[in-house]
């Protein structure tokens, strides 16, 4: 049962209950019509202390073709918060008002204490700094599950920003919830994934490469990366690695004809525009399953569906 | 040595590192109960060379996980009429609720007031807790 839960990382939902709502994804993308009115009458805040449009109209899209309505600010400054109020206090007025929130802020941790705070209202983290982006990850498996049937028996390869992606990490983590699930961890020795995270992971579940071109071949996924200017303190660092690797199609003329190439975007140069037209690219299509699957979200967690 | 009467009933917690008694005290929140409560400092021990020691004669039920955070090596006995009828040894709290505080200068705690943080325990020979909010770890360091 999802209805009044947060989600405030992947691991708050079991697989079963995350299957759930790609099975309730799917029934909205074979009938949208049938959930256009679900959310009538229904509220959703939409609290964005930071600036980030793709994940604001992503839900709020949700919301809106869900029949809902959307209330709520993408600028501190329009908040109480450049009054002094906490957080909890701003959630807990803000709960009187709408039905379910979502919140994305610069600091880590912030859902969960806004979760906390009000208990009664779904609270759905939309990003709280390098912490988790939970909507992110489910997007992710919503668009595999499409693309190549099943999240269970694929090798994932994942390449690029190893060190600080919080994309990866929160992929890598659910994905190695389902059977059978090997990993290609694909990046220069500086951002390679964080020893701690590979201790958490089965022995013989991953191999660590810095090579794309031995392994795209035996690829099932390949999740492109982009290195994060803000993460490096010396700018020389930065742009030693960031074009490391680039995807064109002379390397996905080694790939399997049925690999997919996801990336959470924005990309910068790790994806060569001549790849867009490759069927096997889903990056784009990535962005359409996230709204979907936000909708199929808000939907259990307000039990309308 | 000062002569300190023998406890009747109560907890003696013996074996405590020179210096961290007084710690313990405030952790264990003494100065709120009514009932009679001896700390001593620096009194001479054949294994530790100099230890402190708490005595407290009281009913009360005390949270004793904080102990085996700041000092796991401590000996607690429970004292009925004059006699030790149980002994208990302690371990590194799997949880803890209000001690600790948030070493990742990005989680919310350091700008937001947070009264209870929980921390959950990572690795037990380095003390390692995980922050219940950011994930981050943190190592429990005594003050």
């Amino acid at each position: 049962m999802l209805k009044g839960r947060h989600l405030i990382e992947p691991g708050d939902f079991t697989i079963e209950e995350l299957e759930s709502i790609f099975e309730l994804a799917d029934q909205i993308i074979a009938n949208q019509d049938d959930f256009m009115d679900i959310c009538k009458g229904k509220l959703l805040a939409s609290l964005f202390y930071e600036p980030s449009t793709r994940t604001r109209f992503s839900f709020e899209s949700a919301m809106m073709r869900l029949g809902g309505r959307v209330i709520g600010f993408d600028n501190p400054a329009n908040s109480s918060v450049s009054k002094g109020e906490t957080l909890a206090d701003t959630a807990r007025v803000i709960s009187c008002y709408a039905d379910i929130g979502v919140i994305r802020h610069p600091r880590e941790g912030t859902a969960r204490l806004v979760s906390q705070a009000v208990p009664g209202m779904p609270i759905i983290n939309a990003g709280d700094g390098g912490h988790e982006h939970p909507t992110q990850t489910l997007t992710d498996l919503l668009t595999i599950r499409h693309e190549l049937g099943a999240c269970s028996g694929q090798t994932v390869g994942v390449c690029g920003d190893l060190l600080f992606g919080r994309t990866i990490h929160s992929l890598v983590k659910t994905m190695n919830r389902y059977d059978d699930v090997k990993f290609v961890f694909i990046s220069p020795r500086e951002l390679r994934m964080p020893e701690y995270f590979l201790s958490m992971l089965p022995e013989g579940s991953y191999v660590e490469t810095d090579s794309l071109d031995d392994v795209i071949g035996g690829l099932d996924i390949l999740y492109m990366s982009r290195v994060q200017r803000e993460r490096f303190v010396s700018e020389e660092e930065y742009v030693r690695l960031k074009d490391v690797y680039i995807l064109d199609n002379k390397k996905m003329a080694h790939a399997k004809k049925d690999m997919i190439v996801m990336h959470p975007l924005p990309r910068v140069n790790e994806i060569a525009v001549e790849v867009d037209d490759d069927p096997r690219a889903v990056y784009f299509k990535q962005a359409k399953y996230g709204m979907y699957v936000r909708m199929a979200l808000i939907s259990k967690l307000l039990g309308v569906a | 040595m000062i002569n300190v009467s023998q406890l009747k009933k109560g907890i003696v917690i013996d074996h405590i590192e020179a210096g961290h008694g007084f710690r313990i005290y405030k952790e264990l929140h003494l100065d709120r109960i009514d009932d009679p409560v001896v700390l001593l400092n620096n009194i001479p021990s054949k294994k530790m060379g100099k230890k402190d020691m708490l005595k407290i004669e009281t009913d009360v039920e005390l949270d004793m996980d904080v102990l085996g955070l700041i000092d796991p090596n401590v000996t607690i006995n429970f004292v009925q009429e004059g006699k030790v009828t149980s002994k208990l040894n302690l371990t590194l709290p799997r949880e803890v609720v209000g001690i600790m505080k948030c070493k990742n200068p990005r989680c919310i705690t350091q700008y937001e007031k947070v009264d209870k943080i929980h921390f959950y325990l990572v690795d037990e020979e380095k003390k390692i807790y995980r922050c219940e909010y950011c994930d981050a770890y943190t190592r429990f360091i005594e003050e």
